[in-house]
């Protein structure tokens, strides 16, 4: 009875417990860029004024501006200046891979990536946007961040090293952000970057990576396991390794680079030890261009 | 055996084995650990990789170093190493082994008994016969010499004797069966001289060699000293003076220490003997309550002193009329006050005076009794030295010929003066302060002690020098005389509040204190001599010669003529009974040193070869967890990093006093808010019964209650509270409404405790069986689920509501409870037997308190249950009848938490008018 309600409680306290920090943090992150909310310059559902006109058929009595026409014989009607925003959908993967931090200092991936997507969330609402997370119908407002900040805290975590968007997710005319460490098996992006560029769907590609897979720093006798633990790779001595790994590396990312210029999409990395600034401003524009 | 230096092998050929560690070292070489686990999400990059490179992979030489160590370890051990063998002495003579074995032997017996079972050994090696001889006194006739290995069994069952060392009387006729050869004895003494052990000695060294193996422990013991004063002597032969220990139940229960007692100057004898007295000076209360006294650290009968009745408390017998049985009347009974002052620091018998003369008390008082038959007993019992304490009161003001009342210090004059008599004064007196010599110097009399009313005495020209406290008008208050070797007390007021509060003043219980501080104790030795009916002590409990306290086993009674004797075989030290009285038995003595002319004193330092084998099979052991811990780090992170937690380890492996982290006991009672706000809001609470229905009723019943409680009263109860019984507590509640169901599941044995518990502090529950309607038409009610559920509570016994009940009236005035149902019997707890209605007052003085059970199947809650819009939820009765019934119901709830918080308030409300009136005729009457 009461235990039970105090228990959940206790439990949405705890689960809840880093979504202030997430927002607060994003909200910082997010202050970095004003965007404007753009006029269309015509006519049509808006916020700002645009014109008077004299009242057609079809005018509704109460779309009347009564002071208006008050000073003159005929009616007019108040019309405002048309906005339209556009829907920018945000993906954060969820797989193992992505809560690996290769030092206590540093945050782990998957940290990292909520951020950005909060904080590039929270831009584009300001700028009059709607924004969604992959699945979630994009909506606008200041509502919405509260829900973009819920869905990233509670977001579950796949039960594989490395996930994939819903592909079925792609609607026409949207933004499409995809933030991942985009070390797993990379056979899906091509599949999902032709199905947007049909759809005329653009957007970017943002790798998220852990300075310690950036440079591998293991020596010795290791054996390597993925996050997971449903893969692994016995070496009896990891530094000779490194030279290999690095260049397997440059080829994901250019695998990565390739296929998104050739579906208009942008590929951008960024580590986890630098400061996300960058890695937002560079969404930011990326998306505005 | 093969010997090293101080290290002597039992086994060398196992040493042999060292020569495979070289071997070993190859093999372990070539046995890498485990590789390093490392998390690693781009492990598909690295999928297919070779190793450029194939490295061999070694064990680390500190890891191999470690395990060569421990298996070096374990080989040596197995060697069987001993530090500094002892080599024995060989002879080829019988050898003779006395053990001194009385209490002063039992501290380090189990070194004595090691030393004297390697003696044997040897013997046996050599084939010589021996003989043990324990000096406990029980050996009689000659001492049989046997194969040494036949006494080993012997030796080891041998324990000390809860009394002194001796020796048998003859030397040479308990060595007549000695075999051919020179006789070499090895006397394992306590230190300690006997009665015969010099005449031993002499015998011994005339026979052969003597080895004498002293005690290597300083002793000391501790003796009674019996008298007005007891007090204790701590005898010993060093300068050291260890606090002695008080040992007695605490309130609990427990044996613990009470209180350290510290030995005082220290005075030399005779033969360097040191003794220091230790003074008892406790407060009686602590001192009654002491089994036994106890030198700190010394674990031997001889270190410890059994309390009796000699330090014990007195025994006080107490004459007077007996409680009247009414509650609450207690508080004008003589009785009560004296029980009161002397239970905390003595033992008290109540009877006639014919019985508490025949428990032989030290101390007999009297509350307003005048003397019939008893007279020449109670003459000869206070002759023989029993102090007699009478109290005066309304019958022996009364009594006629109260001059010639024998057993009094001092003439009385008959009637006594009060205020109200002939010699009216103008104000009650107060206390003239004691007299600097006399028996209450020292007490001061508090000012508003007064005397209103006193037994007078007769001038005589002895008054004075018997009165030892008087009034501010020099008139004896408390006056005493000898008789015997005992003596006559007479306290001229009474004993309870009728003629003075002295009797409510703590000067009371100091001044009974210091009276019967006076009275002689039981004198032990001349009881004994005259106890005609007993003249055996049955043990009680006994020690054994460690100073352990266990029961008596199959002990014979002892003769009171043996036990003046002290303690010896078959009458250890212990407490002894016979009849009402107890006995302790005390093992301590005074000591004399043994000197031992013509004997070799062994030194006391020798100490057999110490056998390093555990230690190093432990080293071993250490060695290879260390190696485990070292491989697992190795494989989970780097070189560095394993030989640093190795090196962490092996500083962790070293011993750390006091650096154990405190814990905080975890508060695992946590209380739960729901019953906190209840108790804050004084709501109302309802048993959950796992009926959804049932309980919901119980819960709008109960809001309607407290609905109309809030309307109606000063109490304004919070939202009803729904209790758990398996799980919440009670304690902060004072009414549960408890519907009685079929489905209901029986509550835990922990919540019939805590419900018990809620009753007897007060708490009250309304059982309520719901079936008023049904009940007493010979179908099936609820009553055995009742009964069932009721069973394990402590219910007093039941009747019907009695139509004077406090809740017929405690808020408005009922004559029925009616609920949903009426007309159903409501019952309460039974009134006392024999309570009577006071004059003019139509109640009957019932039962204090609250009941703590109301069972009726009136189905109140039904009745009081509204919904959330405040209407009512059921339909009583018809029409505007069942209105009013429901009207009642309210009201019976209403008068129900009344009596639940105000208790019989109300029934005493009622005898206002009587006080008033009391009050005015008083104020009058001056």
């Amino acid at each position: 009875m009461s235990t039970d309600a105090a228990d959940l409680r206790a439990r949405a306290e705890a689960e809840s417990g880093g979504l202030p920090a997430l927002v607060l943090s994003a909200e910082r992150l997010a202050a970095l860029i004003a965007p404007g909310a753009h006029g269309l310059r015509r006519s049509g559902p808006g916020e700002d004024f645009w014109q008077y006109r004299p009242a057609r058929e079809g005018d509704t009595a109460r779309s009347i501006d009564w002071r208006r026409s008050a000073r003159s014989d005929a009616q007019f009607v108040r019309d405002r200046e048309a906005q339209s925003a556009e829907a920018a959908v945000i993906w954060a993967s969820a797989g193992q891979g992505m809560g690996y931090r290769g030092a206590a200092s540093r945050p782990t991936k998957r940290d990292r990536a909520r951020l950005l997507a909060l904080a590039l969330g929270m831009v584009l609402l300001r700028g009059g946007e709607r924004v969604g997370l992959a699945g979630q119908p994009p909506r606008a407002g200041r509502l919405q961040t509260d829900r973009l900040a819920q869905g990233l805290a509670m977001q579950a975590e796949a039960g594989t090293d490395a996930d994939q968007p819903p592909l079925t997710a792609l609607r026409p005319n949207q933004r499409v952000v995809l933030i991942s460490d985009f070390l797993g098996d990379p056979g899906w992006v091509s599949d999902y970057l032709a199905r947007a560029a049909a759809l005329g769907v653009s957007g970017a590609l943002l790798q998220v990576l852990d300075p310690d897979e950036e440079v591998f720093p293991f020596d010795g006798a290791v054996l390597f396991r993925s996050v997971s633990g449903r893969v692994s790779h016995d070496t009896r001595d990891a530094a000779g390794l490194r030279a290999a790994y690095l260049d397997r590396l440059a080829e994901r990312r250019d695998l990565l680079t390739r296929g998104a210029q050739g579906a208009g999409w942008h590929f951008g990395t960024h580590d986890t030890a630098t400061p996300p600034a960058a890695a937002l401003m560079w969404l930011y524009q990326v998306l505005g261009g | 055996m093969l010997i090293l230096g101080p290290l002597g092998f039992a086994t060398p050929w196992i040493l042999a084995a060292l020569a495979v560690l070289p071997v070993l070292w190859i093999i372990l070489r070539a046995m890498p650990p485990a590789p390093r686990l490392q998390d690693f999400p781009g492990v598909d990059l690295l999928l297919g990789l070779r190793d450029p490179v194939p490295v061999a992979r070694r064990t680390p030489w500190w890891l191999l170093l470690l395990r060569l160590l421990a298996m070096a370890l374990l080989i040596i051990a197995f060697a069987g190493p001993v530090w500094k063998p002892v080599l024995r002495a060989t002879g080829d003579g019988p050898l003779l082994v006395i053990m001194d074995a009385g209490w002063s032997a039992a501290p380090g017996w189990a070194e004595r008994q090691a030393r004297a079972e390697r003696a044997l050994q040897d013997a046996a090696g050599d084939g010589r016969p021996a003989a043990l001889l324990m000096a406990d006194g029980r050996q009689t006739g000659a001492l049989a010499f046997s194969p040494a290995a036949e006494l080993q069994a012997r030796l080891r069952a041998a324990l000390p004797a809860p009394w002194s060392s001796r020796l048998p009387e003859d030397p040479a006729a308990t060595l007549a069966d000695q075999p051919e050869g020179t006789l070499d004895t090895l006397w394992i003494s306590d230190g300690l001289d006997h009665p015969t052990r010099a005449a031993w000695l002499a015998e011994l060294t005339a026979r052969g060699s003597v080895t004498v193996l002293p005690p290597v422990q300083p002793l000391r013991a501790l003796t009674l000293h019996a008298g007005d004063t007891p007090s204790l002597t701590l005898h010993g032969f060093d300068d050291e003076a260890p606090a002695i220990l008080a040992i007695g139940p605490d309130p609990q229960g427990t044996p613990r220490e009470l209180a350290r007692l510290t030995p005082g100057e220290a005075v030399t004898g005779e033969g360097g003997a040191i003794t220091r007295p230790v003074a008892i000076d406790l407060p009686p209360e602590l001192r009654n309550r002491i089994t036994r006294f106890q030198i700190e650290g010394q674990t031997h009968a001889g270190a410890v002193v059994l309390a009796d009745d000699r330090v014990r408390r007195h025994k006080v017998g107490l004459v007077g009329d007996a409680d009247r049985s009414a509650e609450g009347q207690q508080l004008l009974s003589p009785l009560h006050y004296l029980r009161r002052a002397l239970a905390p620091t003595t033992d008290l018998v109540e009877g006639g005076l014919g019985d508490v003369l025949d428990t032989a008390p030290d101390v007999i008082i009297l509350a307003d009794q005048l003397l019939q038959d008893e007279v020449p007993m109670l003459t000869e019992w206070v002759d023989k030295g029993g102090l007699l304490i009478r109290f005066a009161g309304p019958r022996m003001a009364a009594y006629e010929n109260l001059p010639e009342e024998p057993l009094l210090p001092v003439r009385l004059r008959p009637g006594g003066r009060d205020i109200g008599g002939a010699l009216s004064w103008g104000d009650p007196r107060g206390l003239a302060p004691f007299a600097a010599d006399g028996l209450f110097s020292g007490l001061t009399a508090p000012e508003e002690v007064a005397i209103r009313a006193q037994l007078m005495a007769q001038p005589a020209p002895e008054l004075a020098e018997r009165t030892i406290a008087a009034l501010s008008d020099n008139t004896p208050l408390i006056t005493r005389s000898g008789l015997g070797q005992g003596q006559v007390v007479l306290v001229h007021v009474t004993a309870n509040a009728d003629w003075s509060n002295l009797p409510l003043s703590g000067l009371f219980v100091a001044m009974l204190d210091r009276l019967v501080a006076t009275a002689r104790t039981s004198d032990t030795a001349n009881q004994t001599t005259e106890d005609r009916e007993q003249p055996f002590w049955t043990p009680e409990s006994v020690l054994d010669g460690f100073g352990t306290a266990e029961g008596p086993g199959d002990l014979a009674p002892v003769a009171a003529e043996d036990l003046a004797e002290g303690p010896g075989p078959g009458q250890p030290a212990g407490i002894y009974a016979a009849g009402e009285r107890r006995q302790a038995l005390n093992a301590g003595a005074a000591m004399v040193r043994a000197d031992w002319p013509g004997a070799t004193v062994e030194s006391v330092g020798e100490v057999p070869g110490r056998d390093l084998t555990g230690w190093l099979i432990a080293a071993a052991a250490l060695l290879l967890a260390l190696d485990a811990l070292g491989s697992a780090l190795l494989g989970r992170g780097g070189r560095r990093m394993a030989a640093a937690g190795l090196l962490a380890t092996l500083m962790m492996a070293l011993p750390q006093d006091g650096a154990q982290a405190q814990q905080t006991p975890p508060t695992d009672e946590i209380v739960n808010p729901e019953l906190l706000r209840a108790a804050n809001e004084v709501a109302l609470a309802y048993v959950i019964t796992g009926d959804a229905e049932v309980d919901q009723i119980s819960e709008q019943g109960l809001e309607g209650l407290s609905r109309a409680l809030t309307y109606r009263s000063s109490v304004e109860p919070g939202e009803p509270v729904g209790i758990d019984l398996d799980t919440d507590d009670l304690s902060m509640l004072t009414f549960l409404y408890w519907p009685v169901t079929d489905s209901q599941p029986l509550p835990s044995a922990m919540a019939y405790l805590r419900l018990n518990h809620f009753l007897r502090s007060g708490g009250m529950i309304l059982f309520d069986t719901r079936d008023g309607d049904l009940a007493g038409l010979g179908g099936p009610d609820m009553s055995a689920t009742l009964q069932t559920l009721a069973a394990p509570l402590e219910i007093p016994p039941l009747a019907p509501v009695p139509e004077d009940h406090v809740l017929t009236r405690a808020f408005y005035l009922l004559e029925d409870f009616p609920g949903r149902w009426s007309g159903r019997t409501v019952w309460v707890e039974a009134p006392p037997a024999g309570a009577e209605a006071a004059e003019g007052v139509p109640f009957r003085n019932l039962n204090d308190g609250v009941t703590p059970v109301v069972i009726g199947a009136n189905s109140w809650a039904e009745a009081w249950a509204v919904d959330e819009a405040g209407m009512p939820r059921f339909p009583v009765g018809r029409g505007y009848e069942g209105e009013e019934q429901r009207e009642m119901a309210f009201r019976f709830g209403i008068n129900l938490i009344m009596y639940v918080l105000t208790g019989n308030y109300k029934s005493d409300q009622v005898h206002v008018p009587a006080l008033l009136e009391r009050l005015r005729a008083e104020e009058v009457m001056p």
